[in-house]
């Protein structure tokens, strides 16, 4: 199963950003977006990017997937350069972007599809994955018939399937009404959990980074730039109980309070 | 339940439809307008019942040439958008010509085309080409661009080619909008193809109108006014159909 493959014996970065900067021009002025940013994703581990909104996040994944060319740096992937390539990683959108006239399942195939490996057994193992994900039975229904958590699980499992090894989120739970994103926050730790995929999340929840991730970097606003690296020692498999522990609720307030003194800088 | 919703979306029209054939009718007889210049519709009916047999042939001559046309011209359509949708020059060297093309009379160019190509059947298929193209053509670039952004961003992040993005995303983006503009070249054609048989034919339903206005037989032309709204009616029927397969994903929208 290419869904298990990720512990690989390799000891290279799954995801390795060095040193990336970019501006963009407007009339003959720069803006600069992101300030010598480099960060590592391991290969089966969970990494997030908490950062305040508008400082860039969203530009430094076009920048992974090749959309948008870095001014500075190099991306590696697995010791190898790839800057600038695309279709490297899978790609899960803030909004599901599912295609209205494909049903659940062949929404979920998609990414298969680009990569043109949507054979039959690819078929089986999505059919599998929506059974897990909570949406069997859905297989044929079209996006509108589903609820916005379905929506974005589909989403999800279209990432999943990708054949690519590292999965970039961006902000996918934003859209989601409170009860629903801490479902989804849960199910994607318990899935995460049992496959193992090396992941990059933006998010600007600081409960959803430490819930989830092993490693969580600070960005600054506009032009974003690497405050600090914050790794997290909770054990695995972790609980959504963790939240009620003192080591976690310290660690809360540590970040809080580094976000805040970021964002008091900037005239609001 | 839908039998219902369909009746009640019929019955308007039909009603109206009723009432203006019973107005023609008595003012025909009240008012003793020569047959020749107005028939009634009972008049009409008559004739079309009576000379049905002779109407045959031209009704099928005019369905092929219309069909072929309606083909043609809309393939050529859709190649026009799709090229000049990926060719951003030749969409702006090109957009104001195929507009240009619209504003020159069909009635105007079609004794042109028959100087130039004789009167065979390339010279109707052109006009019906020419007034068909345009609406599909114009209705498909329309539908090219406005491509949701957010899908686009995502078939490019996940690495589609150039190809794959056409093939998986704009086209069936862009079909609603295609369609639209087929339903529309779908009765354009059927007019196409009867101004182009006025110009120049020996058989089809424009030739048969021509032959009836020289002798003013004027319920004949009544008979074949109405197989050519038959002919519209039920080409726009069909496509409509097409539609609604094509399109079976979009949620049930009630007509209120």
């Amino acid at each position: 199963m290419i869904i298990e493959k990720s512990i690989s014996a390799s000891d290279a970065a799954a995801l390795e950003i060095q040193g990336i900067s970019l501006a963009f021009r407007e009339r003959r002025q720069e803006l600069p977006v992101l300030n010598d940013i480099s960060l590592t994703v391991p290969a089966g581990k969970f990494v997030s990017i908490i950062g305040p909104s508008g400082c860039g996040k969203s530009t430094l994944f076009h920048v992974i997937g090749g959309q948008l060319k870095p001014d500075q740096g190099t991306i590696l992937m697995d010791g190898q350069e790839v800057t600038g390539q695309r279709g490297l990683i899978s790609y899960v959108p803030q909004k599901p972007a599912l295609f209205p006239w494909r049903n659940t399942l062949d929404n979920v195939l998609l990414a298969r599809e680009i990569a043109g490996n949507a054979n039959e057994a690819a078929r089986k193992e999505a059919q599998e994955w929506l059974v897990r994900a909570g949406l069997g039975g859905f297989e044929k229904s079209y996006p509108h018939m589903l609820s916005g958590g379905m929506q974005q699980r589909a989403s999800f499992l279209r990432g999943l399937l990708a054949p690519q090894e590292v999965i970039c989120l961006d902000e996918p739970f934003s859209s989601l009404d409170e009860l629903t994103r801490s479902d989804m926050q849960r199910w994607l730790l318990d899935l995460w959990e049992t496959s193992r995929r090396s992941v990059l999340l933006i998010t600007h929840s600081i409960d959803e980074a430490l819930l989830l991730s092993d490693t969580i970097y600070l960005f600054s606003g506009r032009p974003a730039s690497v405050l600090h690296r914050v790794d997290v020692p909770f054990a695995r498999p972790r609980r959504e109980n963790l939240a009620e522990e003192p080591g976690f609720l310290e660690l809360k307030r540590e970040i809080g309070a580094r976000m805040r003194a970021e964002q008091s800088k900037k005239p609001i | 339940m839908k039998l219902r919703q369909l009746w009640n979306s019929i019955w308007p029209p039909l009603v109206a439809v009723i009432l203006l054939l019973a107005v023609w009718q008595a003012a025909t007889s009240m008012f003793h307008i020569e047959k020749w210049i107005l028939p009634s519709p009972v008049d009409i009916a008559k004739e079309a019942s009576s000379g049905a047999a002779g109407l045959w042939e031209h009704t099928m001559a005019t369905l092929r040439l219309m069909l072929l046309g309606f083909a043609i011209g809309t393939g050529v359509g859709l190649m026009v958008a799709f090229a000049l949708h990926y060719v951003p020059f030749l969409k702006s060297s090109l957009y104001p010509l195929i507009i240009l093309s619209q504003n020159i009379p069909t009635i105007a160019l079609a004794p042109l085309l028959m100087i130039w190509f004789g009167f065979g059947i390339l010279p109707k298929i052109i006009v019906i080409t020419l007034v068909c193209f345009f609406p599909v053509a114009v209705a498909a670039m329309d539908g090219l661009t406005r491509t949701d952004r957010v899908m686009l961003d995502y078939m490019r992040m996940a690495g589609a080619s150039k190809s794959q993005i056409f093939r998986k995303l704009e086209v069936p983006h862009s079909l609603p909008s295609i369609l639209s503009g087929v339903k529309i070249a779908a009765t354009y054609s059927v007019m196409g193809a009867v101004i182009a048989e006025w110009i120049g034919a020996d058989k089809g339903i424009g030739y048969y109108m021509m032959l009836q206005k020289s002798s003013f037989r004027t319920d004949k032309i009544f008979v074949a006014i109405a197989i050519i709204v038959a002919i519209s009616l039920s080409m726009f029927a069909l496509i409509a159909l097409l539609e609604k397969w094509l399109v079976r994903y979009k949620p049930v929208k009630d007509n209120k």
